[in-house]
């Protein structure tokens, strides 16, 4: 199997990502709320990237702050998949008017756009980690519960899910043990994108003020933390959106080479 | 004409049917939690007879399904309350925003429209070669970025170093188009690099599309350039898809501008929207909430109904 370079790139460097949210307090090189020195320090040897606003140190604040990130989306995407796949593959298997009726009500849901239907639900819930996961959770499982349904539906028609039902399996085993596993490649490299959408989601509530909440920070909130220097030319808001960046374009690199290998095995098994 | 009609007509009934429908999930999205209005006017300190009192001006003892009428009846009307942080009218404040958002998106489109098609364009007709590489390259590139990247690089680069463009686009009545043009230079900029990626992209694959017809290859053996071949014989035949690909980014504009006015403190209905957000101003919520979802659903409808009158098979059905 050979390794597209781009690929092998977006490889690393999402890894690197990974392992730098995993081992946050060992890298980095002070604590995230540790005051260590002026406002919006120039970089130097003893701190990298600078200071941040209250003189944080900035290098040390990304590191947690990609933890925060990585973990929160990661939590998000992980509930968009159970709930969407689960759902769109009952949709599948039910068919008739249950069917009907799951795919309008996504329909509807979808019809909304995502951020305004998190700002008008967040209006009214408090912003706490636990409602933000589930609000970009059960928001962003729409596009999964359309993907994974359109995928089963095509699987339910094949003659070993017929076979399963002639020798009497129940519902539950004709989704677990005969449509998933059939249907886990396309739905892994659409798992990569719904990451990304998770990513870049919560920065931009974040950013908005209605993500996470001081002291803690993401990438997002540090953005909306630092923003004031940028008229004064302090670019301190300009690293942590550039992380984010180099994240989501790291996974789309795997995702898109993913995504080239499951559409080439047409009609393959998809190994 | 008669089916294509009944079709658009039916089309245009679906829109209408969804937009009440989103009024409704809208208004569910504001009531999941227990706590209420009252509470959130006057505090957690509040005593429970001066809870009750409010609670009853408001009209809050009323059930879910009443209050929603009443909510929609006044939508209808024009009425779309007062808000609970400042007691202002929303229906006019949203008047004066609404202009700015749309005059917003309006520019965005107007430079970002063309560009996305000649753009497609040139990728067609060096497929496979450079320029196209750079610009799948770019569009990889562009999805990946949040809004707030762009933002701050631009007014980093433009407006603090170089000092080209303002870094805050205020806009007020007082200022010649010009000037509001200058304005919101830089706002305009970031939105146009957001939707460019996607309809470049669509308008290739669109053309690409057409590109494999027979008398495609007729008119490259006639002799006729390049170029040509692309404008005269594939463009006409790819307008439909176009079209479609640029509604939906119009729509998508219209709510990436939410961002963007955050960014540039741009006095619109984004801004607007995030700030009553923070401050739990429900009907205010509702309102903004409504109508992006209403030009969101509109301009997909627009979308689809482009898509059937310009599709020639529908309009002469066997």
């Amino acid at each position: 199997m050979r390794i597209p370079v781009s690929a092998l790139v977006g490889l690393v460097l999402t890894g690197g990502f990974f392992l730098m949210a995993v081992f946050a307090p060992w890298v980095a090189p002070y604590g995230m709320a540790e005051i260590v020195g002026d406002v919006w320090e120039p970089a130097s040897a003893e701190h990298w990237l600078g200071t941040d606003n209250i003189g944080r140190d900035l290098l040390s604040r990304i590191i947690f702050g990609g933890r925060t990130t990585i973990v929160i989306a990661s939590l998000a995407t992980m509930l968009s998949f159970s709930l969407g796949a689960i759902l769109g593959f009952s949709a599948a298997v039910a068919g008739g008017w249950v069917d009907q009726a799951m795919s309008r009500l996504n329909d509807l849901i979808m019809s909304i756009p995502t951020l305004i239907f998190a700002l008008v639900v967040l209006s009214v819930m408090p912003v706490t980690l636990p409602v933000l996961i589930l609000v970009m959770g059960l928001l962003d499982s729409t596009r999964v519960f359309r993907l994974s349904r359109a995928v089963a539906v095509d699987i339910n028609v094949m003659d070993f899910v017929e076979a399963a039902r002639l020798r009497g399996e129940g519902r539950l085993w004709i989704i677990f043990r005969e449509i998933l596993p059939n249907a886990l490649s396309p739905l892994v490299a659409e798992m990569g994108l719904r990451f990304i959408f998770a990513v870049l989601f919560l920065s931009t509530l974040s950013f908005l003020g209605l993500g996470v909440q001081p002291p803690a920070s993401d990438w997002g909130g540090m953005v909306k933390e630092n923003k004031d220097g940028i008229v004064f030319g302090i670019g301190a808001a300009l690293w942590p959106a550039a992380a984010i960046s180099a994240l989501a374009i790291s996974v789309n690199l795997v995702a898109d080479w993913v995504l080239n290998r499951t559409s080439d095995l047409k009609g393959g098994r998809g190994g | 004409m008669g089916p294509l009609v009944i079709l658009v007509a039916r089309r245009i009934a679906l829109g209408l049917l969804l937009l009440l429908a989103v009024s409704v999930l809208i208004f569910i999205g504001t009531q999941i939690l227990p706590g209420d209005v009252a509470q959130s006017i006057l505090g957690q300190s509040a005593t429970p007879t001066a809870l009750a009192n409010l609670r009853r001006d408001l009209g809050l003892d009323d059930p879910a399904w009443l209050r929603y009428f009443r909510w929609l009846f006044g939508v209808l009307t024009g009425d779309l309350g007062q808000s609970l942080a400042n007691g202002q009218d929303i229906a006019t404040e949203i008047g004066h925003r609404l202009g700015n958002t749309l005059f917003l998106a309006f520019w965005a489109a107007v430079v970002a429209v063309p560009l996305a098609i000649l753009l497609g364009l040139v990728a067609v007709r060096f497929r496979n070669r450079w320029p196209d590489k750079l610009i799948s390259g770019v569009t990889l590139a562009s999805i990946s970025l949040p809004e707030f990247f762009i933002g701050y690089v631009l007014i980093f680069l433009f407006g603090v170093k170089l000092q080209l463009f303002p870094s805050v686009a205020t806009v007020h009545d007082g200022m010649s188009l010009l000037e509001k043009l200058n304005a919101i230079a830089l706002p305009v900029a970031v939105l146009t690099l957001v939707v460019l990626a996607h309809m470049m992209r669509m308008t290739r694959a669109a053309i690409l599309n057409v590109m494999q017809s027979a008398y495609i290859e007729t008119a490259e053996l006639k002799g006729l350039s390049a170029f040509k071949v692309i404008f005269r014989h594939a463009f006409p035949n790819a307008i439909s898809p176009i079209v479609n690909v640029v509604m939906i980014n119009l729509a998508y504009l219209v709510v990436g501008v939410v961002v963007v006015e955050v960014i540039f403190v741009y006095p619109g209905m984004g801004q607007y929207l995030v700030d009553h957000v923070a401050k739990r101003d429900v009907p205010v919520v509702q309102a903004t909430g409504l109508i992006f979802a209403a030009v969101y659903i509109v301009l997909n409808l627009v979308a689809d109904v482009v898509a059937i009158v310009s599709n020639p098979r529908l309009r002469h059905p066997k």
